[in-house]
């Protein structure tokens, strides 16, 4: 790994000159042959790749609306040029999202259209090569499939789309991306990212019962593979230990305690995360929906309900039903699946949670809107709860609370830096300059209002500010779960 | 016939032919491709009503482009509400009698060919000026905008510097439209005008102005937020479907 300045952090923020090549060398691990073979794909560049990506570009076009009137509709008006997190923080050009997109753009022209064919050079495009693919898997891996550009964008075109589709060509020829596809294999084989099998994660949920009985003097359950439960809790696996996912999953425990509610976490499908989103792959993302459908039938659920995951969300919310529904068979009274923090707001809306936010006092809080839930998905049942709900669960649990500039916030939100497959410590420079835009906006509040905390509802966006946040000079537990405010502020019936 | 009537007769008639059937199959298509998922981008209408509502200031007032860069959207709302002017402007020499409200814009029009023709050297300027947009700009582009300009300059020449003769323009007009051909004026400045005006129609379903039917089946856009109530399932018909097992 390459040694790189973190950038500073001004106090207006700028956009950056464009710095040709700047981020060319980034490029995470590629994925080893075995790892790819357990997925589906061939475990090397094959022979004849350039052809069998030209037909997997033309089919994936085929299939896809949004494709087909992304690639053809772009004007180069320039308005998402200045959109993205990784453009801001790195300057690199090809980091813009119009350029992102015309690497692919490029590619579909030279073979799917007249112009392309004819004049090439007239409109940009060009063969299907090495260097394109060695361009490709730099570029589309420095796409964390945030959705900020497809909002600015005058024709709604989405980057994430055309990068889901550039890194499953990419897995099609052989060349996938190590840490998303190792991910996806252990949780088809095990049931979550981790490969925590069911006795570790029995005993790992036994602990945290003995740590919350610890602490508060209450037993507060974290059943695991529980027939005939009311919900089934599905939640990303670093829940189960990371800090500070963990002190969340406490959290749900401690809402689903009080509200008197029977639930139970799966050890076939201990895994809300489904990476197949990451790499474009539908297949894949339905195997892993699949599992979740297996285990609510098994488990003869009436419920399911999400953590704090912010991708997951936008699968469990948006496709869910399509990869594995229809969900009849759950509670017609609650839409399926629900996010935690729905959970959570109705229990607070109708009373049912004794709260006192004074158990907060220590802290000043913002809140991280999560790209996935906030430009990918919703909660409740009106337009925008997905940025209401989180911030009425947060303001039930505590009494100083401060948004961030309203430009960084709500659907306007910048990625954390390290969401959409990105997560990994091959891509570490990427993640801390793609950062940038957070911490600026994070440093604004702690300048003005003395923000102490931020809080988020994403195992990504927490693992990712952990690493991050030190880099700017932050502390490493500045950043918090939602529902761990809620389980320091929740006071269980023994000592109320 | 003379042999510049030939030529222009037949142009347009090409032209017209290309862009008809050019958009209409790509409009096709773009109806025809499934969609495998539901992705609008939130927060998105709940309802149909509410998509419509979207759609309509998406397309009228270019909403996401006033969220994004204003300078865009100020150089780029005026172009196209000034061409649209322009174009309602030109129906008169494509009705006998003029319709009344055509008459109506008539000043209104002649004024939007100064505003379009600004509203291009803005976009213009931006693509030259700002590095980030003179990266991202192929050779297509700067000829879309001279293709625009130059229409844009002739047409205005003609009005105030050269006029020409629009009874024989519009006889020549209404000639293509009911196959009863007639001269085409021999006049450099109004030929340079229509052969520009048919090169736009031509490229139109072969480049980037697809974005005018485009913008209308952007899933991102025009699908409505109701996951939970509604199963998506892909529209088309097509291999492509895709079913949960």
């Amino acid at each position: 790994m390459a040694e790189f300045d973190t950038p500073t952090l001004k106090p207006y923020p700028e956009i950056p000159s464009i710095e040709i090549g700047s981020m060319a060398h980034s490029q995470p691990y590629v994925a080893k042959q075995d790892i790819q073979q357990k997925i589906g794909f061939p475990g090397e560049l094959i022979d004849d790749w350039e052809q069998v990506a030209i037909d997997k570009m033309g089919e994936l076009v085929k299939g896809s609306r949004a494709l087909r009137v992304f690639l053809d509709s772009c004007v180069k008006c320039g308005a998402c040029t200045d959109k993205c997190h990784y453009y801001i923080g790195t300057s690199d050009p090809k980091n813009m999202p119009v350029a992102r997109q015309d690497l692919f753009r490029s590619i579909y022209r030279r073979y799917y259209t007249l112009a392309g064919k004819y004049f090439p050079g007239l409109v940009g495009a060009r063969d299907m090569d090495k260097g394109a693919l060695d361009e490709w898997y730099s570029y589309f891996h420095q796409c964390s499939q945030c959705r900020r550009c497809s909002v600015y964008c005058p024709y709604g075109i989405d980057t994430a789309e055309i990068s889901m589709a550039a890194r499953e060509i990419m897995d099609v020829v052989g060349v996938g991306q190590k840490y998303c596809n190792e991910i996806i294999g252990k949780a088809q084989t095990i049931g979550n990212n981790l490969g925590l099998p069911e006795p570790a994660l029995a005993n790992t949920l036994e602990g945290l019962e003995e740590d919350i009985e610890d602490e508060t003097g209450v037993t507060v359950r974290l059943p695991l593979d529980v027939k005939g439960a009311d919900i089934l809790l599905v939640t990303p696996s670093a829940d189960f230990f990371a800090e500070p996912h963990v002190d969340g999953l406490i959290g749900y425990a401690k809402v689903f305690h009080q509200a008197g509610l029977t639930w139970t976490i799966s050890s076939y499908a201990s895994e809300a995360a489904n990476f197949g989103l990451f790499i474009g792959s539908y297949e894949n993302m339905q195997v892993l929906a699949l599992r979740i459908r297996e285990a609510a039938l098994e488990l003869g659920v009436k419920r399911i309900v999400f953590g704090e995951c912010g991708h997951a969300w936008r699968v469990a919310y948006n496709f869910m039903n399509t990869l594995a529904g229809p969900f009849d068979f759950l509670d017609s009274n609650y839409p399926m699946p629900q996010h935690i923090c729905e959970v959570t707001y109705d229990l607070l809306q109708r009373n049912a949670l004794k709260m006192d936010p004074s158990a907060n006092d220590d802290m000043v809080l913002t809140f991280h809107d999560s790209c996935n839930i906030a430009r990918g998905s919703r909660m409740g049942d009106f337009e925008g709860g997905q940025f209401v709900i989180p911030r009425e669960v947060i303001k039930a649990s505590c009494n100083h609370f401060f948004d961030m500039p309203s430009d960084t916030v709500r659907e306007a939100t910048f990625c954390c830096g390290g969401g959409g497959g990105l997560l990994t410590d091959d891509l570490v420079e990427l993640r801390v300059k793609g950062s940038l835009p957070r911490m600026e906006a994070l440093q604004q509040v702690v300048d003005h209002h003395g923000v102490t905390h931020m809080a988020a509802i994403c195992a990504i966006c927490k693992s990712q500010f952990s690493k991050i946040l030190p880099y700017y000079g932050f502390e490493m537990d500045q950043i918090v779960s939602i529902h761990q405010l809620v389980s320091n502020a929740i006071q269980l019936g023994g000592e109320a | 016939m003379s042999l510049l009537t030939i030529f222009f007769t037949l142009l347009f008639y090409f032209a017209t032919a290309t862009i008809v059937i050019g958009l209409a199959y790509r409009i096709r298509l773009y109806a025809s491709t499934p969609t495998p998922l539901r992705i609008p981008t939130t927060p998105a209408p709940i309802s149909a009503g509410g998509v419509v509502r979207r759609m309509f200031f998406e397309v009228t007032l270019f909403n996401s482009l006033f969220k994004s860069n204003k300078w865009i959207w100020l150089f780029g709302w005026i172009f196209h509400a000034a061409l649209l002017f322009v174009l309602l402007r030109h129906l008169r020499y494509f009705t006998d009698p003029v319709w009344s409200w055509v008459a109506f814009i008539q000043p209104l029009g002649a004024y939007a060919a100064f505003a379009m023709v600004a509203g291009l050297a803005g976009l213009w300027a931006r693509r030259l000026l700002v590095d980030r947009v003179r990266y991202i700009s192929s050779p297509s582009d700067h000829f879309m905008l001279a293709l625009l300009f130059g229409i844009g300059l002739t047409g205005l020449g003609m009005k105030y510097v050269a006029h020409t003769d629009i009874v024989a323009l519009k006889a020549f007009c209404l000639g293509l439209m009911y196959f009863d051909w007639q001269p085409m004026p021999d006049d450099l400045v109004l030929n340079l005008h229509l052969l520009l005006v048919a090169l736009l129609m031509i490229v139109f379903p072969f480049s980037k102005l697809l974005h005018a039917p485009g913008v209308f089946f952007s899933p991102t856009r025009n699908q409505i937020d109701n996951p939970r109530e509604k199963r998506h399932l892909p529209t088309a018909t097509s291999s492509a479907t895709k079913q949960a097992g």
